[in-house]
């Protein structure tokens, strides 16, 4: 995929909410890189957005704790279509070094359906800009298709 | 989980127990495992460790300094910490090969070398902290506003902080000289001779606020400094691990049996891992973790003593805790016997208000 196209189909700047669903801390440090002058995300206008209502995607680091699990999914229901789901980190997308740990109902894809996979322990920056990028795509297909089932704008 | 796990294969689980100090927690586990097996680790991967170490403690600090920073509305500022912090997190990735969970820490030494190329990144490194850093230091300790909102806010006396064992920099910041890299010297400190950094060699005087604390964790940025430009003097020539073969140290840490102990100096104050080991098992038998912020969290009721809900985040913020999900407060009114309950968005918003307050006045 060419980086370029994103920002030619972009309609408007993608708004992620950040939901930690009992991660180590790594991945969200990477979040925070992510986002802070040297990678500076938000140059394409992505930012992290305060409440899973205003934004388009939600973005999970964490292998998701039993505590987290209902949370997760009300996160999940409050997010407005078209969605997607960016897991960031190993431990969201298989369990990593959490693996078989007795206070799981993880991973993410165990709990909620998820789009875009950024792997890593934890990622690089730039893995999740790529990550974000993936997931503007996904969004734009998934726009269209409510439309023309019938969507309003 | 551990349990299920042989000690090599528990240092990756222990590296994750924080994303922040990973490298402490792995330290302070793989020396609880050699004091149960009775291991000895040559002086070049105790130089090595200590190296990584201190390059944790100085992006943890600036980090750390910069959400403190934002909490009270200096977006600025914590912009600029998290670009002078990239530098740290560019040698440590010339250094072990990644960013934040390095992976260089291994029963009996460490799994990296330090080459005379990461030797020279470095040292290039300690000089552009030297130049750049001053700035950071400038901005935020000679402001006014930012001055305004840390001094006399969560005020932890000295002797409050020994009754309820405050560690690390939330102890030094209320003017204790103690450090474990001084009090009981690991790895290379022995060598480096290590002293506590506490605000009354700076300011003359001791509040024990959240400024004292912000200075001394500041301050200890550029003590790390000296550290490391001393450990890559100094260090010597020599093997990196104990025994470079795998099932040799599996064999051995089998064959070990006994509790060892491992406490460090963490970037929050003192971390403490015990191990047991039982002869003929393979696994762990328990493993227990203390991290600083468990002691730490007890003096924050004595900090919000009298203090405004606007400067609550900062207060907690203050210890540096390593927590995510506590962030709400409940604010009850005994007088008219009501209560409600204070999110952190709006505590954040109210703390961001005041400095907005005080720009005004
Ligand atoms: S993927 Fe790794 S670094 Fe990221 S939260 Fe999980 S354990 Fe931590």
């Amino acid at each position: 995929m060419k980086m370029t196209r994103v920002l030619e189909i972009l309609p408007k700047s993608l708004w992620v909410f950040h939901c930690n669903s009992g991660s180590c801390n790594g991945c969200d440090i990477e979040i925070v890189a992510t986002i802070t002058p040297r990678y500076d995300i938000e140059r394409f206008g992505m930012k992290l957005v305060g409440s899973p209502r205003h934004a388009d995607a939600l973005l999970v680091t964490g292998p998701v704790t039993k505590y987290m699990t209902d949370r997760l999914r009300r996160i999940y229901a409050q997010v407005p279509d078209p969605k997607v789901v960016i897991v960031v980190g190993n431990c969201g997308a298989s369990g990593d070094v959490f693996f078989k740990s007795y206070s799981l109902d993880g991973p993410v894809d165990n709990i909620i359906p998820v789009d875009v996979y950024v792997h890593g322990c934890p990622p690089r920056p730039e893995a999740i800009i790529e990550g974000a990028a993936k997931a503007v795509l996904l969004l734009e297909k998934k726009r269209e298709e409510l439309l023309k089932a019938g969507a309003s704008r | 989980m551990a349990r299920e796990r042989n000690p090599i294969q528990v240092i990756y689980l222990a590296e994750r127990i924080c994303g922040i100090c990973s490298f402490s927690h792995i330290v302070a586990f793989v020396r609880a495992v050699e004091d149960a097996a009775k291991i000895e680790v040559p002086i070049r991967a105790q130089y090595i460790r200590s190296l990584v170490l201190e390059l944790e403690r100085i992006h943890s600090h600036i980090l750390w300094a910069g959400v403190a920073c934002y909490t009270f509305g200096y977006d600025s500022a914590f912009n600029l910490g998290m670009l002078l912090r990239e530098k740290v997190m560019d040698v440590l990735e010339a250094l072990t090969g990644n960013r934040v969970n390095y992976g260089v820490g291994t029963v009996g030494g460490v799994r990296r070398d330090l080459t005379p190329k990461a030797a020279a990144v470095v040292r290039e490194m300690i000089a552009f902290y030297r130049r750049e850093f001053e700035t950071f230091l400038d901005v935020v300790t000679e402001d006014p506003i930012a001055k305004a909102r840390m001094r006399n806010v969560g005020v932890l006396s000295p002797e409050d902080a020994v009754t309820y064992c405050a560690l690390g920099p939330t102890a030094r910041g209320s003017g204790l000289r103690v450090d474990l890299r001084h009090t009981s010297p690991y790895e290379a400190y022995g060598d480096l001779g290590v002293k506590p950094v506490v605000p009354q060699d700076y300011t003359g005087e001791v509040y024990g606020d959240v400024y004292d604390r912000f200075l001394v964790r500041v301050m200890e940025v550029i003590q790390s400094l000296d550290l490391l430009e001393k450990i890559v003097d100094g260090i010597p020539e020599g093997p990196i691990t104990w025994e470079p073969k795998l099932p040799k140290v599996l064999a051995s840490l089998k064959a070990a049996d006994g509790t060892g102990w491992g406490i460090i100096e963490a970037p929050r104050g003192d971390d403490t891992h015990i191990v047991k080991l039982t002869k003929g098992e393979d696994n762990l038998t328990w493993w227990k973790v203390r991290a600083p912020t468990y002691s730490n969290a007890v003096s924050w009721p004595l900090m919000f003593m009298n203090q405004e809900i606007a400067d609550a985040p900062l207060i907690i913020n203050s210890i540096d805790p390593c927590i995510s999900c506590m962030e709400r407060i409940l604010v009850s009114d005994e007088k008219i016997g009501r209560s409600e309950i204070v999110t952190k968005a709006q505590m954040m918003e109210k703390c961001r208000e005041k400095t907005r307050r005080l720009m005004g006045a």
